[in-house]
């Protein structure tokens, strides 16, 4: 509807007074102090209302799904960037491995060894997966692809059927992992002026000259692919 | 010619990203032209310097009807966004960076402000676009962009950078370009509506301690934030520098958290929920999480702290010659204002204070600038930021120190430019 259109009624309102304060009384319980905007109902905020809370699960909804079926709709929606098991295809990420290397060299976070919560899992596949048909998937097809990613992490048994009751339960591996609370300033530099450090210890330990990382930045956009 | 001249036509420039292509070869062919022309007067008269005539002073120009919408100069298409192709799987996933080498103040034009995609860009029609506040409120709201752009407005200007940012260079130096070691950081005047305004409209149940932000891209991307900071500075923001956002940044309307990591800054907002707890979304645990040595992460570190980087000289804007330079540079703070930024042209054995050029606003870009006599000898140059509450610059060995090599985000640390006797400038790490 243009603007316009919804002005019309609106004025004509307004030129009958007495409804006027009526419109203004039957709105007041539900709109705020500026009177902008209209009460949102359930049903609409059912709609939008889609987030699930990663440590109790709080807003999955009814449904479900095995490993078995999760496999199908992966091998149909997902593996085609993840790969059949999850070892991702190209730069696409891989959803499993890397149990063990968050202390290593070159860590490798995936679902199974970095998630802290099972329902976050459920989450992000429902609101941003596939990739290119986002939030598309029936409720019981994400149950079922959060199952078989479980399964393929290790994490729960090929019987596993996830659901609000059981994805809260799932103890995933790295779930102490983490601290929530932001330790910084966690460096203490001083802001010396004169003979900081010793001439002699100022040494290049690393340079990206001739590493041939660097797209150009000049010309059209570069397309660079390699190492 | 002087070296001011080679900074602002980039093209001309010998630098050291540039091919030996058609700028270089067109500006050897003007000068042989010039040459012949004090030989020749009719020649002399296309030799666009002083005493000649150039040819743009001689035929009328386009009106004013030919550009609705402006653009920049045609000699200024090098400068644009620019992403590294080979660290996404997709464009749709990926970022692209500001060329912070041919910036010239602290607002980032809105063609250059870099850009972060979670599902790709989307394009939302303003009238079909709504914004929903529900959860721990008294009266849960659907709202237009024709309400929203009735609530009492602010027009604030604040950084907005990535927390990734500077992020390939944890381990090492890689990429040699001020563009992409620094460039996922764009600053702008946001104008709309304080996000306390709103929350006012709707009603803060006395339980309400945390707010999720939720975006109508494809990703639906959303973030979880503490209720004090929303109160405090948060802006729902529809206006960028005097214009409509661009879609890029997040239209028809972004959420604005000043000072914090840019993933919480939803683009394409469409709704708010408040809680008495964070959500944990994946872009907050599995994503935008500091993994620590010691195998453990920390979560919520939403503060960029300070941080300062030199523009000029840098990779892309190498010296030419020995002589009289101004070092320039951009410095920030996710807790407030800067108060000194010191510059070293030695690898940080000796600073000196760089003069700030005002504006000197909270969490907003700041430019400093400082005299050089280059000798022509090789130099480590070096800038530091100090912020108000005193927090000092670490450099790239002191956050490894603490954090290991292995985390991704929050990379702070003092950049280190190389600059060889010829003038090429290189991105450099110093033990």
């Amino acid at each position: 509807m243009s603007r316009s259109a919804r002005r019309l009624p609106l004025a004509s309102i307004a030129l009958a007074g007495a409804l006027a304060v009526f419109t203004a009384t039957a709105q007041a319980g539900s709109l705020g102090p500026l009177g902008y905007g209209k009460a949102a109902t359930p049903r609409e905020i059912a709609g939008w209302d889609i987030d699930v809370r990663g440590t109790d699960g709080a807003g999955l909804p009814p449904g479900q799904g095995s490993v078995s079926h999760g496999a199908d709709v992966f091998a149909q929606q997902c593996a085609a960037c993840h790969g059949t098991f999850g070892e991702g295809e190209g730069r696409y990420p891989k959803l499993m491995g890397g149990e063990g290397t968050l202390t290593a060299d070159r860590p490798e976070p995936s679902v199974g060894s970095y998630w802290p919560y099972a329902p976050t899992l459920w989450d992000y596949i429902n609101r941003a997966m596939p990739f290119i048909a986002p939030h598309s998937l029936p409720a019981d097809d994400v149950y079922a692809l959060t199952a078989y990613i479980l399964n393929f992490n290790n994490i729960v048994p090929g019987n596993f059927v996830a659901d609000r009751d059981s994805l809260p339960k799932v103890k995933m591996p790295n779930r102490a992992g983490f601290s929530w609370k932001d330790p910084r300033p966690d460096t203490a530099a001083t802001r010396c002026m004169k003979n900081c450090i010793d001439p002699k210890s100022v040494k290049i330990i690393s340079t990206a000259e001739g590493k041939n990382l660097t797209p150009r930045t000049t010309g059209p956009l570069d397309r660079m692919q390699g190492h | 010619m002087n070296p001011l001249h080679w900074r602002i036509f980039p093209r001309r420039r010998a630098g050291t990203f540039d091919k030996p292509a058609t700028g270089r070869r067109s500006f050897l062919r003007a000068g042989a032209a010039a040459a012949t022309g004090l030989l020749a007067g009719q020649a002399r008269a296309a030799e666009p310097s002083p005493p000649g005539e150039p040819n743009w002073t001689k035929s009328i120009g386009p009106g004013v009807d030919d550009r609705p919408y402006g653009v920049p100069s045609k000699f200024e298409r090098d400068v644009i966004r620019r992403d590294v192709p080979w660290l996404t799987a997709t464009p749709q996933s990926s970022v692209s960076f500001t060329p912070l080498q041919n910036m010239h103040g602290i607002i980032t034009p809105n063609g250059l402000f870099f850009e972060r995609y979670h599902g790709g860009r989307a394009d939302i029609d303003p009238h079909q676009h709504r914004l929903l506040i529900h959860g721990l409120v008294e009266r849960p709201l659907i709202l237009t962009m024709d309400d929203i752009l009735r609530f009492p407005s602010v027009s604030r200007i604040y950084f907005i950078e990535c927390p990734a940012n500077g992020g390939m260079e944890w381990r090492g130096a890689q990429l040699n370009s001020l563009q992409f070691t620094h460039g996922m950081i764009g600053c702008a005047q946001w104008t709309g509506v304080k996000l306390s305004t709103l929350l006012d409209e709707v009603g803060l149940k006395k339980e309400a301690k945390w707010l999720l932000a939720e975006g109508a891209d494809a990703a639906h991307m959303d973030r979880s934030l503490p209720l004090d900071k929303c109160l405090d500075d948060c802006l729902v923001a529809y206006g960028q520098n005097g214009e409509a956002l661009r879609p890029e940044q997040g239209y028809p309307l972004r959420l604005i958290v000043p000072g914090w990591e840019g993933s919480v800054n939803i683009k394409y907002l469409r709704r708010i929920k408040l809680g008495d707890q964070p959500t944990f979304t994946r872009e907050e645990t599995s994503k935008y999480t500091d993994l620590m040595a010691d195998g453990k992460s920390r979560g919520f570190t939403w503060i960029n702290e300070a941080k300062s980087v030199v523009t000029f000289p840098c990779p892309e804007q190498p010296l030419t010659a020995p002589g009289l330079y101004e070092i320039r540079g951009l410095a920030w703070s996710g807790h407030g204002r800067i108060k000194s930024v010191d510059v070293s042209s030695d690898g940080g054995v000796s600073w000196n204070g760089a003069q700030l050029h005002e504006p000197v606003l909270p969490k907003a870009l700041t430019r400093f600038s400082m005299p050089w006599r280059w000798d022509g000898a090789p130099a480590l140059v070096q800038s530091r930021a100090v912020d108000e509450t005193g927090y000092v610059q670490p450099t790239i060995a002191q956050l490894r120190k603490v954090r290991g090599l292995n985390s991704i985000y929050h990379n702070n640390s003092i950049q280190t430019w190389q600059v060889k006797p010829d003038g090429s400038v290189f991105d450099v790490q110093i033990g």
